[in-house]
C-alpha cells in the first residue's frame, strides 16, 4: 500500500499534519519513535491517559478503547460508527516506535525504513508525500563538573516528571538559557522540589527590544518572562546574565558555581558564587533535529540563535519537492506554532491554503525568532571551560583536545574536529555536543549530517529491499 | 624576494600534506593552501587502509611497496596519534574457484615483493576466531597496515613546519608571458611561487583546467559503515573477500561492493566501501549500504546483531586507467600533478610525496614515473562520464 502522505513524528506538528491531511481525505501513515502520541512536550507515561492538551490531537489517531495507543491497521480501531472523526482514523496508520533511520526516493514515491520496536524489527512506508515533524533536541552548553551525576538536561528533567520517574533531587538549580526554564523551574516546585535559582544566562530585558512581536503574543510564559519570572515561587532566586559554570562534587553534584556574565556571555571574573544543591537541571535551548531532511537534500536557513532550521514555502514545502517539513524543524517555536505548521502543511499538500492560519503563523514565528534571537548563545560561553572539561561524553574528548586540533591541527568546522579528536563519533552521534564543538572551530553549528538517523541492526541493514507496510 | 616559495601545494589532504613533507624535507619551503580543514575532502572519508594486497604486480603495486616502507619511517617520526598499525590484511576465497585465482594473483604480487603466506581453511579460524565458517582458504599479507587517515595528514602536515593556508580557495593559476606557472590566485590575494602542485585530490579536473589542461580525475563514490563500539579483538586484520581486487580494478559505472572489514583503536568496526561512478551525488544509497552489511555480515556472522551508528561517503579521485598522476605537467611549465590515487590516496601518499620533492628538485624519481605522467590521457578521455 502507498500511503498518500507519511508524517515523521507525532508531536504537535507532526499530530495536527495527520490529522488535517485525514480530514481532507488522505491515506496518512504516522510514524514515532516514541511509544505513545504526543511528543515531548506532551510526554506521559506508558499505561497513563493521554495527557488532556494533546487529546484534542490525538483524538483522530486510531486508538484502542480506553485511551491506549494502538498500533493498528487502518480501520481496526476505530469504532463502526460512522462519526467524522472515526471516519478520519480510519484513514490513519498510526506506527508508534518507528524510528525512522533514512527516507530514499524511489521513482515518484518515497521510502521510509524505520527501525521498529524494541525488537529493532525492520519497516519500510512507502508514501507519495513525506511530513517531516521530527521536533528538536536540548542544545547543552558543557561546563567543568557537567558530567556529575545529578546533573541533568532541563528537558530531561521535564520529561522524566512528565514520564511519571522521580524528581532528580530535592534541591534542584535550574540554570542555562530559554523560555524552557521557567516551565521546568515551576514543574519542578509544584512536584515538590526547592528550586534555590533559576539561572539565566540571557537577559529577559533582552525581549523588550522585540515588543511588538511580544504586544501580539501575550502568553503567560511571556508575562512571567517580563516580571522577572513572577511565576516562579517565592523561595527561587532568578539570575539573569548569569550560567552556573561549575558543578562541584565527587559522587554527584553538591553545589554550582554561578557566574555573572558580559552581553558576550563571557563570565565576570569576581563575581562567582556557591548554590548548594543536590541536583542541576540545564539546557540551553532547544535544536531541531534535521539529520532526516539534511539527508534528502532539504535547503536549511539559520534561525536567529544561530542554529540552522528548514528553510520552508507559505505551504511548508521544503526545498525538495514532495517533502513537507513543520514545527521544531523549521526553527524552534512552540507547540501552537507546530500545530499551526502542521495544518498548514497538510492543506498545502492537498493543494489548499488558509489565511487565518496563515495569519496566525506569521505571529507565533515572529514571537519565536524574537525569543530566538534573545537567547542566542554569545561566543564568550567558551570561556567557562577549563581544559579539561568533557565536551564529548561519549568518546571522552577535554576542551584542551579539541582547542589544540583547531589551533594547531588546522581544523576549522566540527567535521574536522571530529576527524581529528573523535568528538561527536559516539553514541550520540554529536547530538549533544556538536554545538559545542563548532563554537570551539570558531563558528555558528553547520546543518547536522547523519545519514543514519539512528542505530540501525547490520542484519536489518542486510535484509533485499521487499515488503513495506 | 625571500618570502616566495619554492612551491604552492593546493590541497590539505594526505597526499598535499606528504608532498608538504617531503619537499620540506629536500630543503624547499612550501606555501600549503585548501579551501576548507585540513583532511577535509576524501581523506576524511577515507578508512585508512594502506594496502599492498589488492594490488597487482605493476606501477600501482611498485608505489604501494615504497610507501609501505616510508610509512614504517614515519610511524617512528610522527605522533603516536596517527594510529599507524601493521595489522596484515587477510583476503579469504568462499569458494575453490576463487581460491586458485587469488593464488594466481598472490604469485604475481610475490614476485613483485609483496610477502605473501597462504592460509589454509582449517587455519583461518587461528587469525580470525569469528570468521564464517566453509571458506576454501586465503592469504595473509603481513604488510597491509592502517594508520588514523585525517590525523596523519594533520600530524605530516605540522612536521612539515610549511606556511598553511586553511579556509582559502584558489580560484586561479598565475602564469607569465611564456605560459609558465608563477602561482595561484586567491581571494584573500595571490600566493607566488615557481611550481604549484596539483594535490587537490577528486577536484583534481577542476584545478587543472585553472591551469588550462585537461587531467580526467572523476568522483567515484564511496560508502562506509561504522558500528557500535565492540570488545575489542573481535576483528583482527584487514579482511575482505577475494572478488573485493575484481572491483576495485573494475572500470565500470556501476554500484560495486565487496565489505573490507577492519576493527579500529575505538572499537568500532569499519565496513568499506561500495564504489558506483554516480558524480557527486551526496544521497544516501540503500542498497550501497545494504550490500556491506550482507557482505560484513556473511563474513562474520557474528556482527549480524550488531548496530551500524554511522555511514559515510567519500568521492575517490579517479583516473580511467586507476593508476595516480603524479609529477610535471610537460604541458605548462611549473605545474606539478599529484592527484587521482582513487581509493589508495592514503597508502600512496607518501610515495607520492617523496616523488613530488624529487620531481620539485629536478632529480631523479626513486621509481619509474613513466606510468604516472600527467599528460597520459587523451584529450577525449573522462568526456563520456
Amino acid at each position: 500500500m502507498t500511503a498518500d502522505l507519511a508524517v515523521v513524528g507525532a508531536g504537535p506538528a507532526g499530530l495536527a499534519a495527520a490529522a488535517t491531511a485525514a480530514r481532507l481525505g488522505l491515506r496518512v501513515t504516522l510514524l514515532d519513535a516514541a511509544e505513545r502520541p504526543g511528543g515531548q512536550i506532551h510526554r506521559h507515561p506508558a499505561g497513563g491517559p493521554v495527557p488532556r492538551a494533546a487529546r484534542r490531537l490525538t483524538r483522530r489517531l486510531p486508538y484502542a478503547p480506553g485511551g491506549r495507543a494502538g498500533t493498528s491497521a487502518p480501520g481496526r480501531a476505530g469504532a463502526p460508527r460512522a462519526s467524522a472523526a472515526s471516519r478520519d482514523r480510519d484513514r490513519v496508520t498510526y506506527l508508534p516506535g518507528h524510528h525512522v533511520w533514512t527516507v530514499a526516493r524511489d521513482g515518484d514515491t518515497w521510502l521510509l525504513h524505520a527501525v521498529a520496536g524494541v525488537d529493532e524489527e525492520p519497516a519500510v512506508v512507502r508514501a507519495r508525500a513525506v511530513l517531516l515533524a521530527t521536533g528538536a533536541h536540548e542544545r547543552q552548553l558543557p561546563f567543568p563538573g557537567w558530567t556529575l551525576p545529578g546533573v541533568v538536561g532541563a528537558g530531561g528533567a521535564q520529561a522524566m516528571l512528565k514520564g511519571g520517574l522521580a524528581l532528580p533531587g530535592r534541591r534542584v538549580v535550574v540554570a542555562g538559557s530559554g523560555p524552557l526554564l521557567l516551565a521546568v523551574a515551576t514543574t519542578l516546585a509544584a512536584a515538590g522540589a526547592r528550586v534555590p535559582a533559576l539561572v539565566e544566562a540571557a537577559d529577559y530585558t533582552a525581549y523588550a527590544r522585540h515588543a511588538a512581536a511580544l504586544a501580539r503574543n501575550p502568553a503567560k510564559l511571556v508575562q512571567g518572562a517580563l516580571h522577572g519570572g513572577a511565576l516562579l515561587g517565592r523561595g527561587t532566586r532568578l539570575l539573569t546574565r548569569h550560567a552556573v559554570t561549575a558543578a562541584h562534587g565527587t559522587a554527584r553534584v553538591e553545589a554550582v558555581t554561578v557566574t555573572g556574565l558580559d552581553a558576550d556571555w563571557r563570565p565576570v571574573p569576581g563575581t562567582g558564587r556557591r548554590i548548594p544543591c543536590d541536583a542541576l537541571a540545564v539546557g540551553h535551548g532547544l535544536v531541531p533535529q534535521l539529520e532526516l531532511a539534511t539527508g534528502l537534500g532539504c535547503a536549511t536557513r539559520r534561525t536567529p540563535d544561530g542554529t540552522p532550521a528548514l528553510e520552508v514555502d507559505a505551504g511548508q514545502r521544503t526545498s525538495v519537492p514532495g517533502v513537507w517539513a513543520a514545527g521544531e524543524t523549521c526553527g524552534v517555536g512552540g507547540a501552537e506554532l507546530a500545530e499551526t505548521e502542521g495544518e498548514i502543511a497538510a492543506l498545502s499538500v492537498t493543494g489548499r491554503t488558509s489565511a487565518a492560519l496563515a495569519r496566525r503563523r506569521a505571529r507565533l514565528r515572529a514571537f519565536a525568532d524574537a525569543m530566538a534571537a534573545a537567547h542566542r548563545p554569545g561566543p564568550g560561553w567558551t570561556d567557562w571551560l577549563d581544559g579539561t572539561t568533557e565536551v564529548c561524553r561519549c568518546e571522552e574528548v577535554t576542551a584542551a583536545t579539541i582547542r589544540e586540533a583547531v589551533d594547531g591541527l588546522g581544523a576549522r568546522d566540527a567535521r574536522s574536529v571530529k576527524l581529528l579528536t573523535r568528538a561527536g563519533m559516539g553514541w550520540c552521534q554529536g547530538r549533544v555536543c556538536g554545538p559545542a564543538v563548532a563554537r570551539l572551530a570558531g563558528h555558528d553549528p553547520a546543518p547536522d549530517r547523519r545519514p543514519l538517523s539512528c542505530p540501525v541492526p547490520l542484519s536489518q541493514l542486510a535484509q533485499p529491499p521487499g515488503a513495506e507496510r | 624576494m625571500s618570502d616566495v616559495p619554492d612551491a604552492v601545494i593546493v590541497g590539505a589532504g594526505v597526499v598535499g600534506a606528504a608532498c608538504a613533507y617531503y619537499a620540506s624535507r629536500a630543503g624547499l619551503t612550501v606555501t600549503v593552501v585548501d579551501r576548507g580543514s585540513v583532511a577535509a575532502g576524501t581523506t576524511g572519508a577515507g578508512e585508512g587502509n594502506l594496502l599492498v594486497s589488492d594490488k597487482e604486480a605493476g606501477p600501482e603495486l611498485d608505489l604501494a611497496l615504497l610507501s609501505t616502507r616510508l610509512w614504517r619511517e614515519l610511524a617512528e617520526t610522527l605522533p603516536p596519534e596517527i594510529e599507524y598499525e601493521r595489522k596484515g590484511g587477510l583476503v579469504v576465497a568462499p569458494d575453490g574457484a576463487a581460491l586458485t585465482a587469488l593464488r594466481d594473483f598472490a604469485r604475481g604480487q610475490a614476485a613483485a615483493g609483496v610477502e605473501t603466506h597462504e592460509i589454509p581453511a582449517d587455519r583461518l579460524g587461528d587469525l580470525e576466531p569469528h570468521l564464517a565458517p566453509g571458506l576454501a582458504g586465503g592469504f595473509l599479507y603481513p604488510q597491509d597496515a592502517q594508520v588514523q587517515p585525517a590525523m596523519a595528514a594533520a600530524q605530516l602536515l605540522r612536521a612539515a613546519r610549511a606556511d598553511v593556508r586553511l579556509g582559502q580557495e584558489v580560484t586561479g593559476v598565475l602564469t607569465d608571458r611564456r605560459g609558465a606557472v608563477r602561482g595561484v590566485r586567491t581571494p584573500r590575494g595571490d600566493l607566488h611561487a615557481p611550481a604549484v602542485v596539483n594535490a587537490t585530490g577528486t577536484w583534481g579536473a577542476a584545478l587543472a583546467e585553472l591551469a588550462g589542461v585537461k587531467l580526467p580525475v572523476r568522483p567515484r563514490r564511496g560508502f562506509v559503515l561504522v558500528t557500535e563500539p565492540l570488545p575489542p579483538g573481535l576483528v583482527r586484520h584487514k579482511v575482505y573477500a577475494a572478488d573485493y581486487i575484481a572491483d576495485v580494478a573494475s572500470g565500470s559505472a556501476d554500484l560495486q561492493s565487496s565489505a573490507v572489514v577492519e576493527g579500529t583503536p575505538a572499537g568500532t568496526v569499519l565496513i568499506g566501501a561500495t564504489r558506483e561512478r554516480v558524480g557527486f551525488d551526496r544521497t544516501l544509497s540503500t542498497e550501497a549500504l545494504r550490500r556491506l552489511a550482507a557482505q560484513a555480515t556473511a563474513l562474520f556472522p557474528v556482527l549480524s546483531g550488531v548496530r551500524a551508528i554511522r555511514a559515510y561517503h567519500g568521492f575517490r579521485p579517479y583516473l580511467p586507467d586507476h593508476l595516480p598522476a603524479i609529477g610535471a605537467d610537460p604541458r605548462v611549465p611549473g605545474l606539478y600533478h599529484a592527484c587521482g590515487h582513487e581509493g589508495a590516496g592514503i597508502g600512496l601518499a607518501p610515495a607520492t610525496g617523496l616523488l613530488v620533492a624529487a620531481a620539485l628538485r629536478g632529480e631523479r624519481p626513486p621509481l619509474d614515473t613513466g606510468p604516472l605522467r600527467p599528460d597520459r590521457f587523451d584529450d577525449t578521455e573522462g568526456d563520456a562520464w
